[in-house]
């Protein structure tokens, strides 16, 4: 852009504010910032709801029968309670709000230099309608007959007749809670592309924005494209539980396979909506703290599309023991192994940026390299899946709990304190204590590992999922396979403990922790050339922008990083 | 012109304004909910399930009035673009109010027709033609209504002199809603096929 | 914030669809099935590209929105072909056809 613009673009909107009230800067706000933090918070709220439920099940797994501390006694519709929920609330209330909302939020403008989302107010109904749809799940489960016990999945008939499924308003009151938190992320979307589209910095080429934007803009595209089939037929199932109409009752002419491929046309592209904002923040950790270039910028951009693409011709690996035509299964074997084609060349680039680099084990890079290592085991096994005949046997099984806990954990978790660890200074002003995230990191990872690597023995050992109380399946309820279960029990109980170690780093560090420059990791995206917190506004000058987003360690430079706002001696 | 807000809401990288970007975004999003309805309302169709022979007990001549009035409150809003291009408020601020006439006309038959139907027995249970019916044009109706109030909203604002652009993205919605219409029609009038 | 282009005669634009619309009334009255599908919905995809390029100007836009639209109408498509054999094709030694002649309902299915 010209000189002339850009200095029209320089006095920024900051000088026409007066100072807000607290309700309108903390409550009611419109700054893409404090946004953020609303939605990682309450995702954060979530996940210590849903870790609760997993805690439950999974104790009255190891100890069946017994009281669980804390708790209660789980009976067989509360277990299923519990298991539905857990699933629905990290996927829905944990992964996309954290990730996406949240970082996607505060970093989406300030990476792409500018001074807010552009549709501000937009912005903020996004996260009201949000906080409602949070609200609902909650109070499902306190109607009579408890909250939604289904499963994630909400087939039909159980699902959409009360008689089955004897949660009769805590489904409805299920299904309202997803649906309003569709819209809110429709909503939301439609912010995150339109500025990541039109609000970049003058000079800020595509090729010039940080992979974790584009990863973030790519999922919110993939999940926008998806989700309205499934917003179809979640007012369907609405109508077939509150109206008594038979969109999915094959007694009025419905069919109950309809559900199981409007929900799995989402469902599959939906891991990939989580999947990508993080590969994409773990990308600019693992540059930042190998001090190199990402490997095939434009390679890994290309698999993101490749992925994505692909992402909406798989479903039905879901739903091969359903009863679909096996030559329908033949397609869907291909086209599923296919894509594990451009994910495995991510993952390969991302190892390519890490070789040769001068590693720094500081603990965002820890958890990074821990998502690349755990989503690999995760992908993998993933494959045998995508086979249908091993799916016959595998489908429903403790292998499928295992694969998809290697590949959400990672994401949702591990992603999760990746880029919280990595961008605290920035959003608090504040570095976090070293020690203490190395206590934490290890006392999560490895304890992760443990809970979920003996479930793929479980699985081969013909373990099925979505069951009480093994005690029933004499096959199943040997020794040997109960020793597990408690294995794998405590060690999600002493991973739960270690996260006190990580609330209490978070807080003391938010107003105690030394305080953080403005760049202290010495990196180069756009948000590291403003204040530790940024003001309202953000910039203080709007930047413009010279070169992408990974120069570092560019031969013949003092300095091993190039922030992309430094002007080049030529200019 | 308004220039409140970021001023990130008036940079434009790609060539397009904003807020109409978001508009397309937006029915890209909302092609896929109703299309995701009339995709099952096909399958459902085509496979020969008992009921959609009903198609013959909605009135074609409400139906064809309905598109009628939506063709023609989607030139008026189109004529508001038009106006307010030439600054012309008061002209736009008319066409704009045609145009939520239209909307109110169209749910007026909309009204008439359920009743008529529902007094003859053909509730939203009575079959799966009869469920999609209700459920698509309802949601339909829900997408007018929400249409008329924005529609009302920027009528006032831009009578005050502000945002004159949004009578463009609001045309936009409104002749969305009209095209769902001219797929709905077919598809639940006519039964022949 | 206009773009340089002529406004298409709009009310023009509008006799058209109002001459479609009676097309596609009166073609299904023929009751001849083919000329139906032509008529009804033949002429309602032709309503939406003269209500889509003229009235929401997208002959002046940018291509990129026309590659967004084609783009989503393509996926719904994908959606529909994934999922009709298993909605339509109901050959098969364990299906029971038993919506026609009703005896889903006394079997509770």
């Amino acid at each position: 852009m010209s000189q002339a613009a850009a200095a029209v673009q320089s006095d920024t909107h900051a000088e026409h504010h007066e100072e807000l009230s607290f309700l309108h800067k903390y409550i009611l706000p419109v700054d893409h910032k404090i946004i953020a933090m609303q939605y990682i918070f309450t995702g954060m709220i979530m996940a210590i709801i849903g870790g609760y439920f997993a805690y439950a099940f999974r104790m009255q797994l190891a100890f069946p029968g017994e009281l669980v501390p804390l708790y209660g006694l789980v009976g067989p519709g509360e277990y299923n309670m519990l298991v539905t929920n857990h699933g629905t609330i990290m996927i829905f209330w944990v992964a996309m709000p954290v990730l996406i909302a949240g970082f996607g939020n505060y970093l989406i403008p300030l990476m792409i230099g500018c001074d807010d989302m552009v549709f501000p107010r937009l912005n903020r109904l996004s996260y009201q309608i949000f906080l409602v749809s949070a609200l609902v799940l909650i109070a499902s489960f306190f109607v009579r007959g408890g909250g939604f016990g289904g499963a994630w999945t909400a087939y039909p008939p159980l699902s959409s007749v009360a008689e089955y499924s004897l949660t009769d308003w805590g489904a409805s009151l299920w299904v309202l809670a997803v649906a309003l938190e569709f819209v809110s992320f429709l909503l939301g979307g439609i912010n995150f592309i339109t500025t990541t589209m039109n609000a970049r910095a003058p000079g800020m080429k595509m090729m010039d924005i940080p992979i974790a934007v584009w990863f973030i803009v790519i999922a919110v595209i993939l999940f926008m494209a998806s989700v309205g089939p499934l917003i179809a037929g979640a007012v369907m199932l609405f109508m077939d539980q509150r109206l008594g109409t038979s969109f999915f009752l094959p007694s009025g002419g419905g069919d109950p396979l309809l559900w199981q491929h409007l929900f799995w046309f989402f469902g599959h592209p939906e891991v990939y909506v989580v999947l990508l904002p993080t590969m994409g923040i773990v990308a600019d950790i693992i540059t930042v703290f190998s001090r190199k270039k990402l490997f095939g910028y434009r390679t890994v951009l290309y698999t993101a599309f490749a992925t994505g693409g692909l992402s909406f011709v798989v479903w039905a690996h879901h739903q091969f023991i359903a009863g679909i035509d096996p030559r329908m299964a033949n397609v869907f074997v291909v086209t599923t192994v296919l894509i594990s084609i451009p994910l495995a060349e991510m993952m390969f680039s991302y190892i390519a940026t890490l070789y040769g680099g001068s590693i720094e084990l500081k603990t965002p890079m820890l958890w990074a390299l821990s998502f690349l290592a755990a989503f690999l085991i995760g992908g993998v096994t993933g494959i045998y899946l995508g086979a249908s005949a091993v799916d016959v046997y595998f489908h429903d099984s403790y292998f499928v709990i295992a694969h998809f806990h290697y590949t959400f954990f990672p994401i949702t978790i591990i992603g999760m304190f990746a880029a919280l660890t990595f961008w605290f200074p920035k959003m608090f002003g504040r570095m976090m204590n070293e020690t203490l995230g190395k206590i934490h990191f290890w006392g999560t990872f490895i304890p992760f590992n443990c809970i979920f690597l003996p479930l793929f023995f479980l699985g081969l050992a013909g373990q099925h999922r979505r069951i009480y109380n093994y005690n029933h399946f004499p096959d199943l309820a040997t020794q040997e396979l109960q020793n597990i279960r408690i294995f794998a029990t405590v060690s999600l109980v002493v991973m739960l403990i270690f996260q006190l170690v990580f609330i209490y780093n978070f807080f003391v560090s938010m107003f105690k922790g030394e305080k953080a420059p403005n760049n202290p990791w010495n990196a180069n995206t756009l948000e590291w050339s403003v204040p530790s917190p940024p003001p309202h506004g953000n910039f203080k000058t709007l930047p413009t922008v010279y070169r992408g987003a990974y120069e570092y360690s560019v031969p013949g430079r003092e300095l091993d990083y190039w922030p992309q706002n430094e002007p080049s001696e030529e200019n | 012109m308004s220039m409140h807000g970021p001023i990130a809401t008036h940079r434009s990288a790609t060539g397009v304004p904003t807020g109409r970007l978001a508009v397309w975004w937006l029915l890209a999003s909302e092609i896929f909910i109703f299309g995701g309805l009339v995709t099952c309302f096909v399958l459902f169709k085509l496979n020969g399930t008992p009921g959609f022979e009903d198609a013959s007990l909605t009135s074609v001549a409400a139906g064809a009035i309905n598109t009628f009035v939506l063709l023609t409150s989607s030139l008026s809003i189109v004529l508001a673009h038009a106006a307010i291009e030439k600054g012309d408020r008061v002209k736009s601020f008319r066409y704009i109010w045609y145009t939520i006439g239209g909307g109110v006309i169209f749910l007026g038959i909309k009204t008439y027709e359920y009743t008529g139907k529902i007094i003859h027995g053909h509730v939203i249970t009575e079959n799966l033609f009869w469920s999609f019916y209700y459920t698509m044009t309802g949601l339909h109706a829900l997408h007018v209504i929400g249409g008329m109030v924005i529609m009302a909203l920027i009528s006032f604002d831009i009578r005050k002199g502000h945002n004159y652009q949004r009578v463009e993205l609001i045309g936009i919605y409104w002749h969305f809603v009209d095209l769902v219409w001219i797929f709905l029609f077919p598809l639940l009038y006519i039964a022949n096929f | 914030m206009s773009d340089a282009y002529a406004h298409p005669n709009y009310v023009k634009i509008w006799y058209w669809l109002l001459g479609l619309l009676a097309l596609s009334v009166v073609g299904p009255m023929l009751e001849i099935p083919t000329l139906t599908i032509i008529t009804a919905f033949g002429i309602a995809i032709v309503k939406s590209y003269l209500v889509a390029a003229y009235f929401m100007h997208l002959k002046f836009e940018k291509k990129l929105i026309w590659f967004l639209l084609i783009l989503s109408i393509c996926l719904l498509g994908v959606f529909f072909f994934g999922t009709a054999p298993d909605l339509m094709m109901t050959d098969g030694d364990q299906w029971i056809d038993c919506i026609a002649d009703k005896s889903c309902v006394e079997q509770r299915l």
